[in-house]
């Protein structure tokens, strides 16, 4: 029989002491410059680790009863969906391109997210951050798995998701979010965590999650629904930490501020530049829509950030000048989007459509300064063409800006019928950018940019051919680049000549009627 | 500026000409028909000559647009990375002074998209 011992009963705050920088040690046969060898090599200066302040106070043993909790309610949800064929409850068909659009190019960045916030808690010498980095790095590995877990419902009906992994490294348009992670997980812990923990997490999040967890519950999608509101509670954790971080460095020392300045240029701009996507997604691939990319930028980044970057003003950090350029893209944006993915849809993963007249008429009232003038002719015309029999459809690549990877697309800022043209010279080559905000990414860090792998420069080498054999009589170097990328005609073109359009059809006729 | 890294740091460029096989490539878009997304991009011999280009490459490119037919290549005014440039249609890419990664824009003067509205 064990014979019980009276336990003293630890305190809150002694018990939370004791289970986050109570379990960081002084090193006593290596100097702590050894052991923490990454968190000085960029400049910024830390003089006091322990003025770090735990934006949560949450301990490793309170943190896992959390989030078990939740995922026993996540995995209950999103069983009854797959059980209830809730699929078949969407608003309409073409809502699982905005699903495919969210697993191929953003549950990736999860797991990139969950490597980065890893290795960064295993790099800065004080405690108390890398406590909060090892959190957030298992919720983001949460967060890719459940995104895995809830999608993969989808993914036994329709096309397009069952290469998410090798299409997010491969296919060109999947580049832009797979190179935005890359830039940030190559630059040192502190950059790291200003571009993601900051610049992504704090000041762009809502611009990503509300289109896609709201135009989820909008249109019927439990599941995706379901794991965006699991992760919601964690996401208010990952803003404070970003938040703590930023206010950490430029209190430790003034020369960080202008280092911490220049990310913030930086990785507003890159941010934004991958939130093109988004916008697209928001405006053009919802059946039922939320509310307009516009609406949700005045909302979400004028307000919202606009009282931030106030906030934040004392300490002599200034709103990134590229804000400028975005507002005057505000109203453009999306459709430029729409335009490219419509054209070189034989090579997307997810299917397109042109916009019906009901369509039109809602984009014309968002954007009344834009819509009617510029984009309702284009869409008007290439339906023509559809109707025709003979729909346009851009046959050669793209060019493609060095450092965001968003082909050429964008027009000069206030001049919507011209082109910007940026490019300038580096050891001897030419480089071309989408904008002057790119351009100036490149030109702080060229010999990084330089190894940025464009998807029309890697099949124009012979990159994407696979096992096939270029020299072989029959050769055809569209079939071999299309099997070594894993896509197959079901997976692309457009919406009403789909498999998932017809199937939806099929099964929802039979779910809803009596066979005859 | 250099980048700040924690060990040496040297890379060669992912695009050098070498890489290519004998091509360069050579970007062009058409101004005032944004009915085309972007410029375009395509592996070139040197030695090809830029009327080859016009009537090969771009032809296949941007023949979709009924502008095409109507174009006039002796009013056609070119810039090249942004600056002006006079091909001669008859010598060479390389003849021409086009270097790997040019990037072209060129203009059809009186035609001006469909309906003239740019696109």
């Amino acid at each position: 029989m064990d014979i019980a011992v009276t336990k003293k009963k630890l305190g809150l705050k002694e018990r939370y002491a004791l289970m986050t920088r109570g379990l960081g040690w002084e090193p006593t046969y290596q100097s702590v410059d050894d052991v923490f060898p990454m968190d000085s090599f960029e400049g910024i200066k830390i003089h006091d680790w322990d003025a770090w302040e735990d934006p949560f106070r949450l301990t490793m043993d309170a943190y896992w009863k959390y989030q078990a909790e939740k995922e026993r309610k996540l995995y209950a949800i999103l069983d009854a969906f797959a059980q209830g064929n809730g699929h078949l409850t969407l608003s309409d068909a073409r809502y699982i391109n905005t699903v495919k659009l969210f697993i191929n190019g953003l549950a990736p960045l999860e797991y990139m997210s969950h490597r980065g916030f890893a290795h960064i808690g295993r790099q800065f010498r004080g405690v108390g951050p890398r406590v909060a980095c090892m959190m957030q790095s298992l919720d983001e590995m949460r967060h890719a798995q459940t995104q895995v877990h809830a999608i993969s419902n989808y993914n036994r009906y329709y096309d397009g998701m069952a290469n998410f992994r090798h299409h997010h490294t491969y296919l060109p348009y999947l580049q832009v979010p797979r190179s935005f992670f890359e830039d940030a997980a190559s630059g040192g812990p502190f950059e790291f965590i200003t571009a993601i923990g900051f610049a992504f997490e704090y000041v762009l999040t809502n611009l990503v999650f509300v289109p896609f967890i709201s135009g989820a519950a909008y249109n019927g999608d439990m599941g995706a629904m379901t794991f965006g509101f699991s992760a919601q509670s964690d996401e208010a954790r990952h803003m404070t930490l970003g938040l703590e971080v930023i206010k950490f460095m430029l209190e430790q020392d003034p020369d960080n501020l202008p280092i911490v300045q220049k990310w913030l240029n930086k990785w507003t701009w890159r941010g934004v530049r991958v939130l093109t996507l988004v916008a697209m997604m928001q405006d053009y691939m919802l059946p039922k829509r939320v509310m307009s990319w516009a609406e949700a930028w005045e909302i979400y980044f004028e307000e919202n950030c606009g009282a931030l970057f106030r906030d934040l003003a004392r300490y002599g950090i200034v709103m990134p000048p590229c804000v400028e350029q975005v507002r005057k893209e505000r109203d453009h944006l999306s459709h430029m989007a729409w335009c490219q993915f419509y054209q070189a849809r034989g090579t997307n993963n997810f299917h397109v459509w042109l916009p019906s007249k009901e369509d039109m008429d809602w984009l014309s009232a968002k954007y009344p300064e834009t819509f009617d003038q510029y984009y309702r002719p284009r869409f008007e015309y290439w339906a023509k063409m559809e109707e025709e029999g003979t729909p346009f459809e851009a046959a050669t690549p793209p060019q493609q800006c060095q450092v965001c990877q968003i082909p050429t697309i964008f027009p000069v800022a206030g001049d919507p019928l011209t082109r910007a043209e940026h490019s300038c010279t580096h050891d001897g080559e030419r480089f071309h950018f989408c904008s002057q905000w790119c351009q100036e990414i490149f030109e702080d860090e060229p010999e990084k940019y330089v190894q940025a792998k464009l998807g029309a420069h890697e099949l124009y080498k012979g990159n994407l051919f696979g096992d096939a054999d270029p020299t072989a009589e029959d050769f055809d170097p569209m079939a071999a680049a299309m099997a070594f990328l894993k896509l197959t005609p079901e997976d692309s073109g457009l919406h009403s000549d789909s498999r998932d359009a017809a199937n939806f059809d099929l099964w929802r006729g039979l779910a809803k009627a009596n066979e005859a | 500026m250099t980048i700040i890294a924690n060990a040496p740091y040297d890379f060669t460029s992912n695009d050098r000409q070498e890489d290519f096989r004998g091509a360069m490539l050579v970007y062009v878009g058409w101004a005032r028909h944004m009915m085309f997304a972007s410029p375009y991009c395509w592996p070139l011999p040197p030695d090809m000559p830029f009327g080859a280009l016009v009537e090969g490459p771009m032809a296949q490119a941007f023949a979709q647009h009924p502008d095409w037919e109507q174009a006039d290549w002796s009013t056609a005014t070119w810039t090249r990375n942004g600056e002006p440039f006079t091909p001669d249609l008859s010598k060479s890419l390389a003849d021409n002074g086009l270097s790997h990664k040019d990037s072209l824009m060129f203009t059809t003067p009186g035609l001006d998209g469909i309906g003239g509205m740019g696109f």
